[in-house]
Protein backbone atom coordinates (compact mmCIF):
# COMPACT_ATOMS: atom_id res chain seq x y z
CA UNK A 1 0.00 0.00 0.00
CA UNK A 2 0.80 3.48 -0.84
CA UNK A 3 0.38 6.44 0.33
CA UNK A 4 1.14 9.46 -1.51
CA UNK A 5 -0.34 13.17 -0.19
CA UNK A 6 -0.31 15.96 -2.60
CA UNK A 7 -0.94 18.09 0.31
CA UNK A 8 0.33 17.75 3.92
CA UNK A 9 -2.66 14.96 3.78
CA UNK A 10 -1.85 11.64 6.20
CA UNK A 11 -0.84 9.20 4.05
CA UNK A 12 -2.84 5.89 4.63
CA UNK A 13 -0.33 3.93 6.46
CA UNK A 14 0.21 6.62 8.89
CA UNK A 15 -0.99 5.94 12.76
CA UNK A 16 -3.11 3.48 14.05
CA UNK A 17 -6.68 3.94 13.51
CA UNK A 18 -9.35 3.57 16.34
CA UNK A 19 -6.84 4.96 19.18
CA UNK A 20 -5.22 7.58 17.52
CA UNK A 21 -8.47 9.04 16.19
CA UNK A 22 -10.51 12.07 17.83
CA UNK A 23 -13.92 10.80 18.08
CA UNK A 24 -14.88 14.45 17.25
CA UNK A 25 -13.34 14.92 13.97
CA UNK A 26 -13.35 11.49 12.08
CA UNK A 27 -16.84 10.37 11.12
CA UNK A 28 -15.88 7.14 9.22
CA UNK A 29 -12.81 5.20 9.79
CA UNK A 30 -11.84 1.60 8.83
CA UNK A 31 -9.56 -0.02 9.84
CA UNK A 32 -7.65 -2.78 8.01
CA UNK A 33 -11.12 -4.46 6.39
CA UNK A 34 -11.43 -7.50 4.89
CA UNK A 35 -14.12 -9.17 2.88
CA UNK A 36 -14.94 -11.84 1.06
CA UNK A 37 -18.12 -13.40 -0.68
CA UNK A 38 -17.06 -17.55 -0.03
CA UNK A 39 -13.65 -18.07 -2.11
CA UNK A 40 -13.67 -15.29 -3.37
CA UNK A 41 -11.73 -12.07 -1.16
CA UNK A 42 -13.30 -8.80 -2.71
CA UNK A 43 -11.44 -6.43 -0.59
CA UNK A 44 -7.92 -6.62 1.43
CA UNK A 45 -6.82 -4.43 4.26
CA UNK A 46 -8.17 -1.26 3.20
CA UNK A 47 -7.86 1.57 5.74
CA UNK A 48 -9.88 4.89 5.45
CA UNK A 49 -10.85 7.78 7.55
CA UNK A 50 -13.05 10.81 6.56
CA UNK A 51 -13.19 13.64 8.67
CA UNK A 52 -16.70 15.09 10.04
CA UNK A 53 -17.51 17.16 7.22
CA UNK A 54 -15.35 15.85 4.55
CA UNK A 55 -16.17 14.63 1.10
CA UNK A 56 -14.26 11.41 -0.38
CA UNK A 57 -14.00 9.98 -3.34
CA UNK A 58 -13.44 6.11 -3.92
CA UNK A 59 -12.53 5.41 -7.44
CA UNK A 60 -11.92 2.35 -9.11
CA UNK A 61 -12.06 -0.33 -12.05
CA UNK A 62 -15.34 -2.02 -11.72
CA UNK A 63 -15.68 -4.72 -9.69
CA UNK A 64 -12.56 -3.70 -7.11
CA UNK A 65 -15.56 -3.70 -4.40
CA UNK A 66 -15.71 -0.21 -4.05
CA UNK A 67 -19.76 -1.22 -3.92
CA UNK A 68 -19.18 -3.75 -0.98
CA UNK A 69 -16.99 -1.16 1.17
CA UNK A 70 -20.05 1.69 1.35
CA UNK A 71 -22.34 -1.42 2.49
CA UNK A 72 -19.71 -2.44 4.96
CA UNK A 73 -19.62 0.72 6.01
CA UNK A 74 -23.81 1.43 6.12
CA UNK A 75 -23.65 -1.99 8.85
CA UNK A 76 -25.18 -3.36 5.52
CA UNK A 77 -22.80 -6.57 5.06
CA UNK A 78 -19.91 -7.86 7.65
CA UNK A 79 -16.41 -7.28 7.02
CA UNK A 80 -14.44 -10.67 7.34
CA UNK A 81 -11.48 -9.00 8.77
CA UNK A 82 -10.81 -5.27 10.58
CA UNK A 83 -13.05 -2.71 12.03
CA UNK A 84 -15.45 -0.09 11.19
CA UNK A 85 -16.59 2.98 12.89
CA UNK A 86 -19.02 5.80 12.28
CA UNK A 87 -18.94 8.18 14.16
CA UNK A 88 -17.76 6.32 17.03
CA UNK A 89 -20.12 3.37 16.68
CA UNK A 90 -19.09 0.26 15.73
CA UNK A 91 -21.79 -2.35 15.67
CA UNK A 92 -23.50 -2.90 12.19
CA UNK A 93 -27.17 -2.45 12.95
CA UNK A 94 -26.07 1.48 14.87
CA UNK A 95 -24.11 1.75 12.04
CA UNK A 96 -26.93 1.54 9.78
CA UNK A 97 -28.87 4.17 12.16
CA UNK A 98 -25.44 7.14 11.14
CA UNK A 99 -25.69 6.01 7.55
CA UNK A 100 -27.76 7.66 4.60
CA UNK A 101 -26.96 4.78 1.50
CA UNK A 102 -27.61 5.73 -2.10
CA UNK A 103 -27.68 2.28 -3.85
CA UNK A 104 -26.58 2.58 -7.76
CA UNK A 105 -29.79 2.02 -9.39
CA UNK A 106 -32.18 5.13 -7.97
CA UNK A 107 -34.24 2.49 -6.55
CA UNK A 108 -36.94 4.97 -6.90
CA UNK A 109 -40.76 3.26 -6.11
CA UNK A 110 -42.52 3.70 -9.23
CA UNK A 111 -46.17 3.78 -7.70
CA UNK A 112 -44.66 7.03 -5.55
CA UNK A 113 -44.85 10.37 -6.46
CA UNK A 114 -41.15 11.89 -6.79
CA UNK A 115 -42.21 13.71 -3.27
CA UNK A 116 -43.32 10.75 -1.38
CA UNK A 117 -40.45 8.68 -3.11
CA UNK A 118 -38.07 11.62 -1.58
CA UNK A 119 -39.98 10.98 1.97
CA UNK A 120 -39.61 7.46 1.83
CA UNK A 121 -36.81 7.34 4.95
CA UNK A 122 -39.36 10.08 7.23
CA UNK A 123 -42.24 7.64 6.63
CA UNK A 124 -40.47 4.78 7.25
CA UNK A 125 -39.09 6.12 10.58
CA UNK A 126 -42.46 7.10 11.74
CA UNK A 127 -42.95 10.99 10.53
CA UNK A 128 -46.57 11.77 9.35
CA UNK A 129 -47.83 11.84 5.83
CA UNK A 130 -48.24 15.13 5.77
CA UNK A 131 -44.92 16.62 7.94
CA UNK A 132 -42.73 14.07 5.90
CA UNK A 133 -44.66 15.28 2.46
CA UNK A 134 -43.97 18.85 3.36
CA UNK A 135 -40.08 18.68 4.69
CA UNK A 136 -39.60 16.35 1.30
CA UNK A 137 -41.84 19.31 -0.58
CA UNK A 138 -39.18 21.92 0.44
CA UNK A 139 -35.76 19.96 -0.40
CA UNK A 140 -37.10 18.76 -3.65
CA UNK A 141 -37.92 22.50 -4.57
CA UNK A 142 -34.50 23.71 -3.16
CA UNK A 143 -32.90 20.64 -5.60
CA UNK A 144 -34.72 22.34 -8.93
CA UNK A 145 -37.83 19.82 -8.70
CA UNK A 146 -40.16 22.19 -7.49
CA UNK A 147 -42.41 21.37 -10.47
CA UNK A 148 -42.05 17.73 -10.76
CA UNK A 149 -42.96 16.36 -6.88
CA UNK A 150 -46.27 15.42 -8.08
CA UNK A 151 -44.38 13.59 -10.81
CA UNK A 152 -44.09 9.80 -10.78
CA UNK A 153 -40.63 8.29 -11.24
CA UNK A 154 -41.15 7.34 -15.14
CA UNK A 155 -41.99 10.23 -15.83
CA UNK A 156 -38.63 11.85 -14.92
CA UNK A 157 -35.73 11.86 -16.81
CA UNK A 158 -32.42 9.65 -15.74
CA UNK A 159 -30.77 12.77 -13.97
CA UNK A 160 -34.01 13.81 -12.29
CA UNK A 161 -34.57 10.32 -10.84
CA UNK A 162 -31.22 10.35 -9.34
CA UNK A 163 -31.86 13.53 -8.04
CA UNK A 164 -35.19 12.26 -6.52
CA UNK A 165 -33.29 9.44 -5.20
CA UNK A 166 -30.49 12.17 -3.43
CA UNK A 167 -32.92 13.68 -1.57
CA UNK A 168 -34.74 10.61 -0.25
CA UNK A 169 -31.27 10.05 1.06
CA UNK A 170 -30.44 13.39 2.14
CA UNK A 171 -33.72 13.03 4.27
CA UNK A 172 -32.73 9.80 5.69
CA UNK A 173 -31.61 11.93 8.24
CA UNK A 174 -28.75 9.77 9.60
CA UNK A 175 -25.32 11.68 9.47
CA UNK A 176 -23.00 9.75 7.07
CA UNK A 177 -23.52 10.10 3.02
CA UNK A 178 -22.36 6.99 1.38
CA UNK A 179 -22.84 7.76 -1.99
CA UNK A 180 -22.79 4.27 -4.55
CA UNK A 181 -21.98 5.78 -8.10
CA UNK A 182 -24.79 8.14 -8.16
CA UNK A 183 -24.42 9.01 -11.51
CA UNK A 184 -22.99 6.07 -13.57
CA UNK A 185 -26.54 5.53 -15.11
CA UNK A 186 -26.66 9.31 -16.62
CA UNK A 187 -25.53 10.24 -19.85
CA UNK A 188 -22.55 12.37 -20.07
CA UNK A 189 -23.93 15.91 -20.36
CA UNK A 190 -26.68 15.20 -17.58
CA UNK A 191 -23.42 13.56 -15.70
CA UNK A 192 -21.54 16.46 -15.64
CA UNK A 193 -24.64 18.96 -14.93
CA UNK A 194 -25.18 16.66 -11.70
CA UNK A 195 -21.46 16.63 -10.24
CA UNK A 196 -21.70 20.58 -10.44
CA UNK A 197 -24.75 20.44 -8.55
CA UNK A 198 -23.62 17.53 -6.23
CA UNK A 199 -20.77 19.54 -5.39
CA UNK A 200 -22.56 23.00 -4.72
CA UNK A 201 -25.41 20.52 -2.76
CA UNK A 202 -22.54 19.07 -0.42
CA UNK A 203 -20.83 22.37 0.19
CA UNK A 204 -24.07 23.92 1.42
CA UNK A 205 -24.89 20.38 3.26
CA UNK A 206 -21.58 20.18 4.53
CA UNK A 207 -22.49 16.47 5.29
CA UNK A 208 -19.89 13.97 6.22
CA UNK A 209 -19.92 11.90 2.59
CA UNK A 210 -18.33 8.73 0.80
CA UNK A 211 -18.71 8.40 -3.17
CA UNK A 212 -17.88 5.66 -4.45
CA UNK A 213 -17.26 5.78 -8.80
CA UNK A 214 -15.26 4.35 -11.22
CA UNK A 215 -14.70 7.45 -13.15
CA UNK A 216 -11.37 10.07 -11.92
CA UNK A 217 -12.35 12.79 -12.99
CA UNK A 218 -15.72 12.69 -11.20
CA UNK A 219 -13.71 11.66 -8.12
CA UNK A 220 -11.02 14.39 -8.66
CA UNK A 221 -13.50 17.07 -9.30
CA UNK A 222 -16.05 15.67 -6.19
CA UNK A 223 -13.72 14.96 -3.59
CA UNK A 224 -12.22 16.80 -0.95
CA UNK A 225 -9.91 13.39 -0.79
CA UNK A 226 -9.47 10.47 -3.71
CA UNK A 227 -8.65 7.31 -2.66
CA UNK A 228 -7.61 4.80 -5.50
CA UNK A 229 -8.56 1.12 -5.01
CA UNK A 230 -6.88 -1.54 -6.80
CA UNK A 231 -9.05 -4.14 -9.01
CA UNK A 232 -10.04 -7.20 -6.67
CA UNK A 233 -8.82 -7.83 -3.92
CA UNK A 234 -9.36 -3.91 -3.38
CA UNK A 235 -7.16 -2.17 -2.01
CA UNK A 236 -6.09 1.35 -1.04
CA UNK A 237 -2.69 1.90 -3.96
CA UNK A 238 -2.97 5.95 -3.55
CA UNK A 239 -4.53 8.16 -1.07
CA UNK A 240 -4.14 11.92 -1.98
CA UNK A 241 -5.96 15.16 -1.53
CA UNK A 242 -7.82 16.86 -4.53
CA UNK A 243 -6.63 20.39 -4.98
CA UNK A 244 -8.61 22.26 -3.09
CA UNK A 245 -8.13 25.75 -4.68
CA UNK A 246 -11.80 25.89 -6.37
CA UNK A 247 -12.83 29.40 -7.29
CA UNK A 248 -14.71 28.15 -10.43
CA UNK A 249 -17.98 27.61 -10.39
CA UNK A 250 -17.22 26.45 -14.18
CA UNK A 251 -16.64 22.89 -14.31
CA UNK A 252 -14.83 22.59 -17.65
CA UNK A 253 -12.23 25.36 -16.67
CA UNK A 254 -11.52 23.46 -13.63
CA UNK A 255 -11.23 20.00 -14.97
CA UNK A 256 -8.86 21.73 -17.33
CA UNK A 257 -6.94 23.60 -15.16
CA UNK A 258 -3.04 22.03 -15.15
CA UNK A 259 -3.19 20.85 -11.42
CA UNK A 260 -6.20 19.24 -12.19
CA UNK A 261 -4.83 17.58 -15.55
CA UNK A 262 -1.91 17.02 -13.21
CA UNK A 263 -4.00 15.02 -10.55
CA UNK A 264 -6.02 13.24 -13.12
CA UNK A 265 -2.76 11.93 -14.76
CA UNK A 266 -0.81 10.30 -11.51
CA UNK A 267 -4.26 9.02 -10.35
CA UNK A 268 -4.80 7.24 -14.05
CA UNK A 269 -0.96 6.40 -14.02
CA UNK A 270 -1.89 4.35 -10.19
CA UNK A 271 -4.78 2.93 -11.37
CA UNK A 272 -3.00 1.40 -14.33
CA UNK A 273 -0.40 0.41 -12.47
CA UNK A 274 -2.56 -1.37 -9.87
CA UNK A 275 -4.81 -3.09 -12.97
CA UNK A 276 -0.94 -4.65 -14.74
CA UNK A 277 0.04 -6.23 -11.06
CA UNK B 1 -49.95 11.43 -33.68
CA UNK B 2 -48.97 8.60 -32.53
CA UNK B 3 -49.80 4.87 -34.03
CA UNK B 4 -51.98 3.72 -31.03
CA UNK B 5 -55.39 4.11 -31.86
CA UNK B 6 -54.56 1.95 -35.06
CA UNK B 7 -52.73 -0.45 -33.55
CA UNK B 8 -55.62 -0.94 -30.94
CA UNK B 9 -58.28 -1.24 -33.60
CA UNK B 10 -55.74 -3.75 -35.38
CA UNK B 11 -55.79 -6.22 -32.22
CA UNK B 12 -58.97 -6.40 -31.60
CA UNK B 13 -60.19 -6.79 -35.42
CA UNK B 14 -57.32 -9.32 -36.29
CA UNK B 15 -58.71 -11.81 -34.02
CA UNK B 16 -62.73 -10.90 -34.93
CA UNK B 17 -61.68 -11.87 -38.25
CA UNK B 18 -60.19 -14.64 -38.04
CA UNK B 19 -63.06 -15.88 -36.06
CA UNK B 20 -65.48 -14.79 -38.03
CA UNK B 21 -63.74 -16.60 -41.24
CA UNK B 22 -63.52 -19.77 -39.22
CA UNK B 23 -67.11 -20.08 -38.45
CA UNK B 24 -67.91 -19.11 -41.90
CA UNK B 25 -66.13 -21.92 -43.13
CA UNK B 26 -67.64 -24.33 -40.49
CA UNK B 27 -70.29 -22.84 -41.56
CA UNK B 28 -70.14 -24.33 -45.07
CA UNK B 29 -68.74 -27.21 -44.04
CA UNK B 30 -71.83 -27.99 -42.26
CA UNK B 31 -74.14 -27.11 -45.20
CA UNK B 32 -72.39 -29.07 -47.33
CA UNK B 33 -71.83 -32.14 -45.38
CA UNK B 34 -68.31 -31.77 -45.64
CA UNK B 35 -67.38 -32.15 -42.41
CA UNK B 36 -69.75 -34.60 -41.07
CA UNK B 37 -68.48 -36.96 -43.81
CA UNK B 38 -65.20 -35.81 -43.09
CA UNK B 39 -65.04 -36.95 -39.72
CA UNK B 40 -67.35 -39.96 -40.69
CA UNK B 41 -70.71 -39.09 -39.13
CA UNK B 42 -74.09 -38.38 -39.38
CA UNK B 43 -75.03 -35.06 -39.86
CA UNK B 44 -76.90 -34.51 -36.83
CA UNK B 45 -74.10 -35.32 -34.50
CA UNK B 46 -72.41 -31.98 -36.27
CA UNK B 47 -74.45 -28.83 -35.80
CA UNK B 48 -73.45 -25.99 -38.03
CA UNK B 49 -72.88 -22.35 -36.16
CA UNK B 50 -76.48 -21.37 -37.16
CA UNK B 51 -77.59 -24.19 -35.49
CA UNK B 52 -75.52 -23.38 -32.25
CA UNK B 53 -76.30 -19.98 -32.49
CA UNK B 54 -80.50 -20.93 -32.87
CA UNK B 55 -79.91 -23.16 -29.76
CA UNK B 56 -78.29 -20.18 -28.16
CA UNK B 57 -81.60 -17.98 -28.56
CA UNK B 58 -83.99 -21.04 -27.65
CA UNK B 59 -83.17 -22.44 -24.88
CA UNK B 60 -81.23 -19.07 -23.62
CA UNK B 61 -83.37 -19.19 -20.24
CA UNK B 62 -82.12 -22.66 -19.63
CA UNK B 63 -78.54 -21.91 -20.50
CA UNK B 64 -78.72 -18.43 -18.68
CA UNK B 65 -80.04 -20.21 -15.55
CA UNK B 66 -76.87 -22.92 -15.49
CA UNK B 67 -74.44 -20.26 -16.24
CA UNK B 68 -75.39 -18.54 -13.63
CA UNK B 69 -75.00 -21.96 -11.24
CA UNK B 70 -71.61 -22.37 -12.94
CA UNK B 71 -70.75 -19.06 -12.62
CA UNK B 72 -71.24 -18.97 -8.98
CA UNK B 73 -69.39 -21.58 -8.34
CA UNK B 74 -66.46 -20.39 -10.40
CA UNK B 75 -66.77 -17.22 -8.73
CA UNK B 76 -66.71 -18.39 -5.25
CA UNK B 77 -64.04 -21.41 -5.87
CA UNK B 78 -61.57 -18.25 -6.96
CA UNK B 79 -62.59 -16.28 -4.43
CA UNK B 80 -61.34 -18.62 -1.58
CA UNK B 81 -57.69 -19.54 -3.94
CA UNK B 82 -57.46 -16.02 -4.28
CA UNK B 83 -57.85 -15.14 -0.59
CA UNK B 84 -55.98 -18.62 0.37
CA UNK B 85 -53.71 -18.38 -1.92
CA UNK B 86 -52.48 -14.68 -1.04
CA UNK B 87 -52.28 -15.54 2.46
CA UNK B 88 -50.17 -18.61 2.04
CA UNK B 89 -48.19 -16.81 -0.24
CA UNK B 90 -46.96 -14.04 2.07
CA UNK B 91 -46.74 -16.54 5.06
CA UNK B 92 -44.24 -18.37 2.93
CA UNK B 93 -42.77 -15.73 1.44
CA UNK B 94 -41.68 -14.11 5.25
CA UNK B 95 -40.99 -17.35 6.64
CA UNK B 96 -38.59 -19.34 4.69
CA UNK B 97 -38.51 -22.33 7.03
CA UNK B 98 -42.19 -22.70 6.30
CA UNK B 99 -41.52 -22.03 2.74
CA UNK B 100 -39.20 -25.29 2.46
CA UNK B 101 -41.18 -27.27 4.84
CA UNK B 102 -45.03 -26.35 2.66
CA UNK B 103 -43.89 -25.74 -0.64
CA UNK B 104 -43.97 -29.16 -1.73
CA UNK B 105 -46.53 -29.92 -0.43
CA UNK B 106 -48.45 -27.46 -2.50
CA UNK B 107 -46.71 -28.51 -5.59
CA UNK B 108 -48.22 -31.53 -4.48
CA UNK B 109 -51.41 -31.22 -4.43
CA UNK B 110 -51.33 -29.98 -8.27
CA UNK B 111 -50.50 -34.03 -9.16
CA UNK B 112 -53.49 -35.19 -7.89
CA UNK B 113 -56.11 -35.81 -10.64
CA UNK B 114 -58.83 -33.08 -10.54
CA UNK B 115 -61.33 -35.57 -12.33
CA UNK B 116 -60.04 -38.31 -9.26
CA UNK B 117 -60.59 -35.75 -6.44
CA UNK B 118 -64.02 -34.77 -8.01
CA UNK B 119 -66.52 -38.19 -6.92
CA UNK B 120 -64.30 -37.56 -4.02
CA UNK B 121 -65.25 -34.39 -2.88
CA UNK B 122 -68.86 -34.72 -4.07
CA UNK B 123 -69.17 -38.25 -1.62
CA UNK B 124 -67.95 -36.13 1.31
CA UNK B 125 -69.12 -32.62 0.98
CA UNK B 126 -72.77 -34.18 -0.81
CA UNK B 127 -74.24 -32.61 -3.92
CA UNK B 128 -74.61 -29.39 -3.10
CA UNK B 129 -72.17 -25.95 -4.52
CA UNK B 130 -69.61 -27.11 -1.22
CA UNK B 131 -67.56 -29.71 -3.30
CA UNK B 132 -67.68 -27.71 -6.28
CA UNK B 133 -66.28 -24.79 -5.14
CA UNK B 134 -63.66 -26.84 -3.24
CA UNK B 135 -62.47 -28.02 -6.48
CA UNK B 136 -62.22 -24.40 -8.37
CA UNK B 137 -60.55 -23.57 -5.06
CA UNK B 138 -57.64 -26.51 -5.53
CA UNK B 139 -57.13 -25.92 -9.12
CA UNK B 140 -57.47 -22.17 -8.71
CA UNK B 141 -55.01 -22.13 -5.71
CA UNK B 142 -51.72 -23.27 -7.30
CA UNK B 143 -51.12 -20.73 -9.87
CA UNK B 144 -52.09 -17.89 -7.61
CA UNK B 145 -49.42 -19.43 -4.84
CA UNK B 146 -46.83 -19.74 -7.43
CA UNK B 147 -47.16 -16.79 -9.45
CA UNK B 148 -47.46 -14.59 -5.93
CA UNK B 149 -44.86 -16.47 -4.04
CA UNK B 150 -42.25 -15.87 -7.51
CA UNK B 151 -43.42 -11.60 -7.56
CA UNK B 152 -42.75 -11.23 -4.12
CA UNK B 153 -39.07 -12.11 -4.46
CA UNK B 154 -38.93 -9.57 -7.04
CA UNK B 155 -37.69 -6.97 -5.33
CA UNK B 156 -34.54 -5.82 -6.57
CA UNK B 157 -31.80 -6.67 -3.91
CA UNK B 158 -30.37 -3.29 -3.76
CA UNK B 159 -33.98 -1.81 -3.19
CA UNK B 160 -34.41 -4.34 -0.03
CA UNK B 161 -31.10 -3.51 1.30
CA UNK B 162 -32.18 0.55 0.56
CA UNK B 163 -35.79 -0.34 2.46
CA UNK B 164 -33.44 -1.99 5.52
CA UNK B 165 -30.76 0.94 5.35
CA UNK B 166 -34.24 3.85 5.85
CA UNK B 167 -35.11 1.80 8.77
CA UNK B 168 -37.72 -0.34 7.64
CA UNK B 169 -38.08 -3.54 9.40
CA UNK B 170 -39.15 -6.83 7.99
CA UNK B 171 -43.02 -6.12 7.70
CA UNK B 172 -42.78 -2.79 6.27
CA UNK B 173 -40.14 -4.17 3.45
CA UNK B 174 -43.09 -5.78 2.58
CA UNK B 175 -45.96 -3.57 2.36
CA UNK B 176 -43.93 -0.88 0.83
CA UNK B 177 -41.80 -2.44 -1.50
CA UNK B 178 -42.27 -6.08 -1.86
CA UNK B 179 -46.63 -6.65 -2.13
CA UNK B 180 -46.85 -3.62 -4.95
CA UNK B 181 -43.88 -5.25 -6.53
CA UNK B 182 -45.62 -8.81 -6.50
CA UNK B 183 -49.35 -7.05 -7.83
CA UNK B 184 -48.50 -7.60 -11.73
CA UNK B 185 -47.49 -11.59 -10.88
CA UNK B 186 -50.13 -12.05 -8.73
CA UNK B 187 -52.65 -11.32 -11.25
CA UNK B 188 -50.93 -13.56 -14.20
CA UNK B 189 -51.53 -16.04 -12.00
CA UNK B 190 -55.04 -15.24 -11.19
CA UNK B 191 -55.59 -14.98 -15.10
CA UNK B 192 -54.31 -18.63 -15.27
CA UNK B 193 -56.40 -20.04 -12.25
CA UNK B 194 -60.06 -17.90 -13.76
CA UNK B 195 -59.19 -19.33 -16.96
CA UNK B 196 -58.99 -23.27 -15.83
CA UNK B 197 -61.79 -22.45 -12.79
CA UNK B 198 -64.62 -23.25 -15.36
CA UNK B 199 -63.12 -26.90 -16.00
CA UNK B 200 -63.05 -27.13 -12.41
CA UNK B 201 -66.58 -26.59 -11.89
CA UNK B 202 -67.47 -28.93 -15.24
CA UNK B 203 -65.62 -32.18 -13.60
CA UNK B 204 -67.36 -30.71 -10.21
CA UNK B 205 -70.91 -30.97 -11.73
CA UNK B 206 -69.88 -34.37 -13.55
CA UNK B 207 -69.17 -36.10 -10.05
CA UNK B 208 -72.79 -34.89 -9.03
CA UNK B 209 -74.92 -32.15 -9.21
CA UNK B 210 -78.79 -31.00 -10.39
CA UNK B 211 -78.24 -27.79 -12.28
CA UNK B 212 -74.95 -25.54 -13.66
CA UNK B 213 -73.73 -26.36 -17.57
CA UNK B 214 -71.67 -29.05 -16.76
CA UNK B 215 -74.99 -30.92 -15.57
CA UNK B 216 -76.53 -29.39 -18.91
CA UNK B 217 -73.75 -31.43 -20.97
CA UNK B 218 -74.44 -34.21 -18.87
CA UNK B 219 -77.85 -34.45 -19.44
CA UNK B 220 -77.63 -33.66 -23.24
CA UNK B 221 -74.56 -35.78 -24.37
CA UNK B 222 -76.81 -38.74 -24.80
CA UNK B 223 -79.48 -36.90 -26.58
CA UNK B 224 -79.84 -36.82 -30.40
CA UNK B 225 -81.63 -33.64 -30.46
CA UNK B 226 -80.30 -31.70 -28.40
CA UNK B 227 -76.20 -31.87 -29.87
CA UNK B 228 -76.80 -27.91 -31.14
CA UNK B 229 -77.44 -27.27 -27.31
CA UNK B 230 -74.50 -29.45 -26.33
CA UNK B 231 -72.15 -27.11 -28.10
CA UNK B 232 -73.69 -23.68 -26.97
CA UNK B 233 -73.70 -24.69 -23.42
CA UNK B 234 -69.88 -24.96 -24.39
CA UNK B 235 -69.82 -21.66 -25.85
CA UNK B 236 -71.42 -20.54 -22.82
CA UNK B 237 -68.75 -21.49 -21.25
CA UNK B 238 -65.62 -20.87 -22.41
CA UNK B 239 -67.59 -17.07 -23.14
CA UNK B 240 -67.90 -16.91 -19.46
CA UNK B 241 -63.91 -17.75 -18.82
CA UNK B 242 -62.67 -15.23 -21.24
CA UNK B 243 -65.24 -12.68 -20.17
CA UNK B 244 -63.48 -13.46 -16.75
CA UNK B 245 -60.32 -13.33 -17.66
CA UNK B 246 -60.73 -9.85 -19.22
CA UNK B 247 -62.16 -8.66 -16.22
CA UNK B 248 -58.92 -9.51 -14.52
CA UNK B 249 -56.90 -7.90 -17.38
CA UNK B 250 -59.01 -4.83 -16.38
CA UNK B 251 -58.55 -4.69 -12.84
CA UNK B 252 -54.69 -5.28 -13.35
CA UNK B 253 -54.85 -2.26 -15.44
CA UNK B 254 -56.33 -0.35 -12.96
CA UNK B 255 -54.46 -1.47 -9.88
CA UNK B 256 -50.88 -1.82 -11.69
CA UNK B 257 -51.20 1.52 -13.11
CA UNK B 258 -47.30 2.28 -13.01
CA UNK B 259 -46.77 -0.73 -15.28
CA UNK B 260 -44.60 -4.12 -14.56
CA UNK B 261 -40.86 -4.23 -14.76
CA UNK B 262 -39.17 -1.74 -17.53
Amino acid sequence: MQGISLEAAPSAESAAPSEAMEASSIAVSASSVGHSFGRLETLRDVSIEAARGETVAIVGPSGCGKSTLLELIAGLAQPTAGEIAVAGVTAAGERLDRCAWMPQRDGLLPWRRAVDNAALGLRLSGIGRREARERASVLLRRLGLGEFESSYPRELSGGMRQRVAFARTLLAGRGVLLLDEPFAAVDAITRADLQVWLRQTLREEGRTTLLVTHDVEEALYLGDRVLVLSPRPGQVVWDATAPPPRPAEDRAAEVNSPQFVELRRRALERLAEAMRT
Amino acid sequence: MSPAPRTRLATVLAPLLLVGLLIGAWQIASDTGALASLLGLEPFFVPSPAEIATSLWEDRSILAENAWVTLREVLAGFSVALVLGVVLAAILHLSPVLRRAVYPLVVASQTIPIIVVAPIFVIWFGFGIGPKIAIIALICFFPIVVNTLDGLAQAPADSSRLMRSLGAGRLRTFTTLEAPTALPYLFSGAKIAVAVAVIGAVFGEWAGASSGLGYLMLLDAPQVGQVPRLFASVFVLSAMAIALFAALALAERRLVWWGSER
